[in-house]
């Protein structure tokens, strides 16, 4: 059993890191299926816990294959997971950026560069949105995000940590003051 | 290479890539590579960091490991590419592992989710930056706005596919883009 689980890992995560267009939160839906319906790797709510522990520790949401890796085969299983999801498209990435700098300044790549950026900055802005509405906090979401912005652009050096931290603290004020209240 | 002296080292790249994967709870990755990268350290443009960003959301794969790899490898080629994917992955290859071990501890403390929460909402905060940096460029040509807003209604608001929209913005905001160029050739 063991030894089928290197390569399982390998034709589960690599399929989904091929076609994770738009990142990875766009596969998680599909991982889910494969390694809880298809494969039986986890139940349902261990995919959940993991899904949740991926999302409160630091780096891309995707880490959530490293975790189903170490549930699975430890830490050999982690390394496999991450790689088997991470790689592929880091390679593809990787060709495409090598031919987009050999052609600097002719006038198409200028043209791509300029005309892919509002794209670009249209995504981040609606992968903002996805993520404040995750929040089950609605408007107290928008407002410390719009703070911290607003923070951001008045002392550009300010440490982001910090505002992690003021934004931490007053989700649990707000959390303590509207769980002390009674009827709700 | 003239400007030599002033390229980062492979060990530069792992580190700053090892700091942002480390740092970056609650997301907004992109917004701490522009602060890290762009903002203090000025080894990208900003033309260059929005259109490989834009580049590593069309791609298939994490957009921020799409954005290292190009970061990477536009500062030092192939090695630069592998020091800031590996850069980026290898604190929080950790640091998941380890938080999975105390999560069944964390999870009893009722305060631990909505200060999650709260994390995520300010590390929107650091993605608002890019964002108001990029709507600003863009708003210099209205074919560029309308692309960006377009972009940002179709997938934002009306949740259509994110690699058809892409696909079809990308293509009219280019052509326009192409046509506006066409001026400004010699």
């Amino acid at each position: 059993m063991k030894d089928d689980i290197p390569l399982a890992l390998i034709a589960v995560f690599v399929p989904f890191s091929l076609v994770s267009i738009g990142g990875g939160t766009s596969v998680i839906a599909g991982i889910q299926h494969e390694a809880v319906d298809v494969r039986h790797w986890l139940t349902a709510r261990e995919f959940i816990d993991l899904f949740a522990i991926s999302r409160a520790a630091p780096g891309p949401g995707s880490m959530l294959s490293t975790l189903i890796g170490w549930h699975l085969w430890g830490w050999p299983g982690a390394l496999i997971a991450t790689l088997a999801l991470f790689l592929p498209s880091s390679l593809i990435c990787y060709g495409v950026a090598l031919i987009w700098r050999r052609h600097r300044g002719k006038r198409w790549h200028t043209a791509l560069e300029q005309g892919l950026a509002p794209v670009g900055i249209g995504l981040v802005l609606a992968g903002a949105l996805s993520v404040l509405r995750i929040g089950s906090n609605g408007p107290l979401s928008f407002i410390i995000a719009f703070g911290s912005a607003g923070l951001l652009s008045w002392r550009p050096r300010l440490h982001p940590l910090l505002l992690f931290l003021i934004g931490g603290t007053i989700f649990i004020v707000y959390h303590a003051l509207s769980a002390a209240q009674p009827g709700s | 290479m003239t400007d030599e002296a002033h390229r980062p080292s492979i060990a530069d790249i792992f580190l700053v890539f090892f700091r942002i994967g480390l740092l970056s709870f609650g997301g907004g990755l992109s917004g701490w590579v522009f602060r890290e990268v762009v903002l203090l350290r000025g080894w990208l443009d900003e033309d260059e960091f929005m259109s490989g960003l834009a580049m590593g959301q069309m791609l298939p794969g994490a957009n921020i490991t799409n954005l290292a790899v190009y970061i990477g490898q536009k500062l030092r080629g192939a090695l630069g590419a592998a020091a800031a994917f590996m850069g980026l992955l290898s604190g929080p290859f950790f640091a998941v592992i380890a938080l999975a071990g105390v999560y069944v501890l964390l999870r009893r403390y009722a305060y631990f989710a909505p200060a999650m929460d709260g994390v995520a909402a300010s590390a929107i905060g650091l993605m608002f930056i890019v964002a108001g940096r990029g709507v600003r460029r863009a708003a210099r040509h209205p074919t560029a706005l309308a692309a960006l807003i377009a972009t940002f209604v179709g997938v934002g608001l009306l949740h259509l596919s994110l690699p058809l929209v892409a696909a079809g913005v990308g293509t009219l905001s280019v052509i326009a883009a192409w046509r506006r160029s066409a001026g400004d050739e010699r």
